[in-house]
């Protein structure tokens, strides 16, 4: 079994117990309504080790990388990065280390921005 | 006497007189074990320490030193532990060009309020200096020319 | 040759269970220089005191060994025990061997053998020690207080009451800090000047205390007992001995555009002006970066009216050297700017303001005479969002405070209860955190907030603050609900962090006092010694030591003033001659020990000495001041010529216990 926390704090750098629980990335995160696991909770998650639960949800594809958490986040926590994170991971695990383009819409919501779109091009489409 | 005698190193080990020399008399308070190879000899500071003092320890027979002092932004005058880790680091880096082995010198910082961390670190370094055996003394050529 | 004596204790049974006192008092009697050694049950009692200065008369000892205790226990008590017997007291030395060694060890052979090791070990430095003698100097007796807010004020009024003189020294126009800001105070809620301005009046009145409002430190040399600090006096432009105060010219003075400080902005007063009603002292005090009169030289309003004739347009900054025995630094703090917190809208929007700027709006000596209106219309405000930890608690991202500013949650919870009980058709929102309330009464207030005054306190943080359509649209989180929440805020209200006030930083490098990385002062132990900065005689009042309440404040400004009135009652200090000590004959006038000295204690002078050929040479050599030197030794390490060394602790001595150690 491996351990995906560990994984995502290596991959990341991010030390998520950091986390002092304000909720600023889910007060500024714009897809917050998208989401069924919020800013905030990616966090909790992978403090927790549920890590797999958060590779299952729809939320980490949702998210639309405007790194608005990011910015926020008065602690470096950073949570569009462990979603970031939490992303590869996925797709590492389908044996590849990016997502091609054509795949892209079909794990997305049609009401969500271009601005998805074109992050996760941005951060995959390599 | 036994002829399998252990080997039993010479530990000397400088401590600062507000953090560490505490820390160690609370280890005693506490009756908290470590081996009696360890001599504590007390400084005002680690910043006292010259480095010199390390070179002639391991001159005249010490197999392992030790500095312990206040953790760093606690010193009793302020900045002196900053000095004693930056010269340590260059001190490290002499006595590994001298051949002496890493793990013979050590900077530890204990509060006055580590006891139970200074003595389990006094345990662990003994324990550390006798595996790696009786030290080869440093020689001072002055004194072998005359 | 050296005629020591060895003293072994058994201290009860805590040392003789495991070392064989005896056979240690025989080992060491044979070392060299030893001519006398024994044991006894109890050194440090009567009798065992005795049976050492008896031996000291008796055998001519020339030094002296206790084997004992830790010297953290009872160095002070055998140093005095030598003293009496006529024996230099620094020629004592003790081997710790009971907290280091009977304490710590079961086998009594290895117990023994180390405690005789430790024994040889503190002959050898005996052997080297020298007779110290504790120098005195003179202690000025008048204390300067730096910063006239609150914790200056008590710290100045608390050493003038036990007699001492005190010259309080203020960069604005006027003392009384932020305190003279604030409406009510958390958790009493009573107004902020009703118990200020009568301790402004007393010091104001008080004859011991000089205060030297629109002043700021120059320069500070000296040590402990003998400080010489230079004070700028800057101009006013109004003489102090002729205004009276009346205020006549802050009403004719046509430059009527000049941001009020004092309401932070959020109205305007003249070019001369007194800063509030009950300013100490009462004058005058002309803006030269606004008055006409001084820009273009045409004007001269205030100097018409003025029927004392205190207008001086020609007046100049003066400088004053003064002489203290102590100096409290109790410079205070300041709200963070909040320029890089853009989300919050407060550069965009007048109705985002500080939790300092809504005290004055709530104030009734503010710029809308306690009426709370939004500074953008004027308008009635019915829905205000409160913000917590704005800057506070942020670690990395480079805008904010590591810390936290500890404050903010009681007078956030005392703005959203005035809010409430003053105007209840408002709708109050507090995000937090955390709700820190640890303090005499603070939870019951907060709680009060909550459960009498229903102020909707929401786990979360504000997120964005965009204004529009003159509302403030404010996005936020509710943690607990676990959602998003969007309000229609008429006001926000953003608790800033504090942080050290400005003037801070180059005061500690004047006075030599070490601060934290967030520029706060640092106290000489967090502990046992928080109001005294760990350079000897400068002392700490007030939020410049760490982020503090009132009550604090004011609690450790008496403090301060205890520790100030403890050394200004003495009429000399004696020194710890364990200091540096430079061999002026290797000395090579580096600097490089008055670079790591934390002290200031190395300063540098010439001096003559003997040159060949009967020549004179002048030299520059390190001159120690025994009197600010604490002792540390780091200067000694630093020396390159090895001409610093530590009295007490002499490299020689400590070489000496290595050696003997190590045998």
């Amino acid at each position: 079994m491996r351990d995906y926390s560990e994984e995502i704090r290596r991959i990341t750098g991010i030390n998520p117990r950091k986390c002092m629980r304000c909720g600023k990335c889910s007060a500024v995160c714009p897809a917050y309504e998208e989401m069924e696991y919020h800013p905030h909770q990616f966090v909790a998650m992978i403090e927790r080790g549920a890590v797999e639960e958060l590779m299952a949800s729809r939320a980490i594809w949702n998210c639309l990388s405007c790194m608005a958490c990011l910015e926020r986040c008065p602690r470096s926590v950073e949570p569009s990065r462990l979603v970031e994170a939490a992303r590869l991971m996925v797709i590492r695990q389908a044996g590849k280390n990016h997502l091609l383009p054509d795949e892209i819409p079909g794990l997305l919501d049609e009401e969500l921005p271009q601005q998805a779109l074109v992050s996760a091009l941005r951060k995959y489409g390599k | 006497m036994q002829v399998n005698e252990k080997f039993e190193p010479t530990i000397v080990a400088f401590c600062c007189n507000w953090c560490s020399y505490a820390g160690a008399d609370l280890s005693g308070t506490n009756r908290l074990q470590y081996p009696a190879n360890v001599k504590i000899i007390r400084i005002p500071c680690s910043c006292r320490l010259n480095p010199m003092f390390i070179l002639r320890a391991f001159q005249r027979g010490a197999d392992g030193v030790i500095l312990c002092g206040c953790h760093p932004g606690d010193c009793h005058y302020t900045t002196g532990n900053y000095y004693a880790r930056r010269r340590m680091t260059l001190m490290f880096s002499l006595l590994d060009y001298l051949g002496i082995e890493r793990e013979r010198t050590r900077v530890e910082w204990v509060s006055a309020a580590e006891g139970a961390k200074f003595a389990a670190t006094m345990e662990e370094f003994t324990e550390t200096v006798r595996a790696l055996g009786e030290n080869r003394r440093l020689e001072d050529l002055r004194c072998k020319q005359m | 040759m050296q005629r020591i004596g060895v003293f072994v204790c058994w201290c009860g049974s805590n040392i003789a269970a495991t070392v064989d006192v005896a056979r240690v008092a025989q080992t060491l009697a044979k070392e060299p220089g030893v001519v006398y050694a024994t044991d006894y049950q109890y050194m440090c009692s009567e009798a065992g005191q005795k049976l050492i200065a008896d031996a000291i008369r008796d055998y001519s000892l020339t030094g002296v060994v206790i084997c004992s205790c830790s010297p953290r226990m009872h160095e002070a008590t055998f140093r005095k025990t030598a003293a009496r017997a006529g024996l230099n007291p620094y020629l004592v030395e003790i081997a710790n061997i009971r907290e280091q060694c009977s304490w710590i060890h079961k086998n009594k052979e290895d117990a023994t053998e180390k405690a005789v090791i430790l024994g040889r070990a503190a002959i050898a430095k005996v052997h080297l020690n020298a007779p110290l003698t504790a120098g005195k100097s003179p202690v000025t007796k008048r204390a300067l207080v730096i910063g006239g807010g609150i914790a200056g004020i008590q710290t100045a009024l608390d050493i003038a009451d036990a007699g001492f003189e005190v010259d309080i020294v203020e960069k604005k126009p006027t003392i009384g800090g932020k305190m003279a800001q604030i409406d009510k105070t958390f958790p009493t809620l009573d107004c902020a000047a009703c118990i200020l301005t009568p301790k402004m009046v007393d010091v104001a009145q008080n004859e011991k205390i000089n205060v030297f409002a629109y002043s700021e430190v120059e320069k500070v040399q000296g040590f402990v007992g003998n400080f010489t600090v230079t004070i700028r006096h800057k101009a006013r432009y109004v003489d102090e001995t002729k205004c009276t105060g009346c205020g006549l010219c802050t009403e004719k003075c046509p430059q009527k555009k000049v941001p009020n400080e004092f309401n932070l902005g959020m109205d305007n007063r003249r070019a001369i002006y007194i800063p509030f009603a009950q300013a100490v002292p009462k004058l005058a005090t002309i803006d030269a970066d606004y008055c006409t009169m001084l820009k273009t030289g045409k004007c001269g309003v205030c100097s018409k009216v003025c029927s004392a004739g205190a207008i001086d347009y020609k007046q100049q900054d003066r400088l004053e050297e003064r002489q203290y025995g102590a100096i409290v630094a109790a410079t205070g703090f300041n709200p963070i700017s909040l320029d890089a917190y853009g989300e919050y809208a407060y550069n965009q929007s007048p109705d985002v303001v500080t939790s300092l700027e809504f005290e004055r709006l709530m104030n009734a000596a503010g710029p809308t005479g306690g009426t709370l209106l939004r500074p953008s219309d004027g308008k009635h405000p019915h829905t205000l969002v409160f913000v917590q930890c704005v800057g506070s608690r942020c670690d990395g991202d480079g805008r904010g405070k590591s810390y936290c500013s500890k404050i903010c949650c009681m007078y956030t919870a005392k703005h959203a209860m005035l809010c409430r009980e003053k105007y209840p058709d408002t709708e109050v929102y507090v995000f937090y955190i955390d709700v820190r309330t640890p303090g005499k009464g603070f939870d019951e207030f907060y709680r009060r907030a909550v459960e009498e005054y229903g102020v909707h306190y929401i786990k979360g943080q504000v997120g964005k603050v965009v204004p529009q359509d003159g509302v403030l649209k404010v996005q936020a989180s509710d943690l607990l609900e676990n959602r998003q929440l969007h309000i229609d805020a008429d006001m926000v209200i953003l608790a800033a962090a504090m942080e050290p006030d400005k003037s801070a930083r180059p005061l500690a490098t004047m006075l030599t006092a070490s601060m934290d990385t967030n520029d706060f002062f640092t106290e000489a132990h967090p502990k046992l010694r928080p109001v005294e900065s760990p350079t000897a005689g400068v002392f700490l009042s007030g939020a410049c030591q760490g982020p503090k309440d009132i009550p604090e404040t004011v609690a450790q400004a008496g403090a301060a003033a205890a520790k100030v009135i403890g050394l200004l009652a003495k009429d000399s200090l004696t020194c710890n001659p364990c200091v540096a000590k430079p061999d002026e004959l290797m000395c090579n006038g580096c600097s490089s020990c008055e670079k790591v000295c934390p002290y200031g204690a190395i300063t540098y002078v010439n001096k003559e000495f003997r040159g060949p050929n009967r020549t004179t040479l002048l030299r520059r050599v390190a001159s120690v001041n025994p009197a600010v030197c604490q002792g540390c030794g780091a200067c000694t390490v630093a020396c390159p010529s090895g001409a610093m060394d530590l009295q007490g602790f002499s490299n020689r001595q400590i070489m000496a216990e290595v050696d003997a150690i190590c045998k």
